[in-house]
């Protein structure tokens, strides 16, 4: 019986992603899969592999093929104070309720390059938070946790950046926060004295602590719906009572089997509120 | 040969697509049987107004997706700004921030090329105005999975390149006016 090309297609992908996580341990298997779909087509073209099957062969044996991979599969895109009006809410809605605790954890979970770290820590100093929080950043790639430990961007985002970092209703300049020098920008480090960087993943680690503040945006939009319902699960086991959790703009908690667990705290800037004891 | 009836709709449009969708859309009746999967290039920093806009003069219901929404009959869904839409094999949408495709996200190729996975022959696409190539690469996606493709007649067109593109690559796809898509949805579903 001849299998019509998609069909097969279909068997490589789920092969190679078995291949990944026997091989390596990074667990891609419950990704939405129209879009894992399309990244691994992206890295057959682009590494010059004729079929899924010939890639998977090749990062099976050759372990400097990995990182490269990796950098299709997870999908590293943010900006500082993305969506500002999210970051209004947590500073006007959210932050007078951190105000009442004498100390705070907040787990920026799936950290991708550090943007939105680094927009917690300055709203966090500019509301006088910061020297009683730690912050939790993760991500399952190495690459971009170097990155978001280093806080380097490139100059041209930086107006992107400040005009975000205004509409949000920040209280002072960004550019107390960096200097530049060729081409890019480096936050200031004192930014990242009250910050832990961990290698985490949302798909096989566990809870690691109570949070008052997780924040996970656009990270679950790449996992399918039961594995969406585990992190979920996470978060709601890792929150302290009544802590909060943001995700992305367009994401929701209407599909996922935990929505009792929260309450809409912030209806339209996707912030919720553990409803656990 | 007749063909398989379609489950769902995607339609693709850019420059002039207000006007072109204001005739499609309201058209269609309340019981429309499939659900309509709807990209709109817009700019990424704008709310997206087209589901509050079409929802006040459709009889279909319209919505804006959100990451994971199952997919219902007589209902559009528009992509959100600033992210591509997909179709997911389990009958829901999928929103994802992978880079822009041709300067554009949400991107048409994106969207079709996930529903013609997804649907193979059983997918209707329909392309409309536009300015630039986009929705050309997901159209001939959809050919090649078997798909029903309709383009906007480049004459009747707002803009004329996107439907011209996707007619150099897809020659043998339909081509209607905007009126007659419109009667064309009205009898299959």
């Amino acid at each position: 019986m001849i299998e019509p090309s998609e069909k097969i297609e279909e068997i490589e992908i789920r092969l190679l992603l078995e291949a990944l996580y026997v091989r390596y341990h990074y667990d891609f298997r419950n990704y939405a899969m129209a879009s894992v779909r399309r990244r691994l087509r992206q890295a057959r073209e682009q590494m010059g592999f004729s079929t899924i099957s010939a890639l998977q062969e090749r990062v099976l044996h050759d372990e400097a093929m990995l990182p490269r991979l990796l950098g299709y599969l997870t999908v590293q895109v943010s900006e500082m104070f993305r969506d500002p009006g999210y970051f209004r809410a947590i500073r006007e809605k959210v932050v007078p309720h951190l105000k009442t605790y004498p100390s705070l954890k907040i787990w920026i979970a799936g950290c991708s390059g550090g943007e939105e770290l680094y927009s917690l820590a300055i709203l966090f100093r500019e509301e006088g938070l910061e020297d009683r929080t730690i912050f939790y950043a993760t991500d399952i790639n190495q690459d971009a946790l170097q990155i978001a430990e280093a806080g380097v961007y490139d100059l041209d985002r930086i107006q992107l950046f400040t005009e975000n970092h205004r509409r949000s209703g920040g209280k002072s300049s960004l550019s107390d926060y960096y200097t530049a020098d060729y081409g890019r920008v480096s936050f200031d480090k004192t930014l990242r004295e009250r910050v832990v960087f961990s290698d985490h993943s949302l798909v096989t680690d566990a809870v690691f602590g109570e949070m008052h503040l997780i924040s996970c945006r656009n990270v679950m939009i790449y996992f399918d719906r039961p594995l969406q319902d585990k992190a979920v699960g996470l978060f709601r086991d890792s929150l302290t009572r009544k802590g909060f959790l943001g995700i992305g703009a367009k994401e929701s908690l209407r599909f996922c089997s935990h929505a009792d667990a929260f309450k809409e705290f912030v209806r339209e800037e996707k912030i919720y509120q553990s409803t656990a004891k | 040969m007749s063909r398989l009836a379609p489950q769902a709709i995607v339609i693709g449009a850019s420059a002039g697509a207000l006007e072109a969708l204001s005739v499609i859309l309201p058209s269609l009746p309340k019981d429309f049987a499939l659900p309509i999967i709807i990209v709109v290039h817009i700019p990424p920093d704008k709310r997206s107004v087209l589901s509050d806009l079409f929802r006040a003069k459709c009889q279909v219901q319209v919505l804006e997706a959100e990451d994971k929404e199952p997919l219902e009959a007589s209902t559009a869904y528009f992509a959100p700004p600033d992210y591509h839409l997909l179709v997911e094999g389990n009958n829901t949408l999928g929103l994802s921030s992978e880079d822009p495709v041709l300067f554009s996200r949400p991107s048409i190729d994106v969207l079709f090329e996930s529903a013609a996975d997804v649907y193979g022959p059983r997918l209707t696409a329909i392309l409309l105005t536009g300015a630039n190539q986009d929705g050309a690469k997901g159209m001939l996606a959809v050919a090649k999975a078997g798909g029903e493709l309709i383009i906007q007649d480049p004459g009747t067109a707002f803009a004329a390149a996107m439907p011209e593109a996707a007619l150099a690559l897809c020659p043998d796809a339909m081509v209607m006016s905007l009126g007659g898509i419109s009667e064309y949805l009205r009898r299959i579903a």
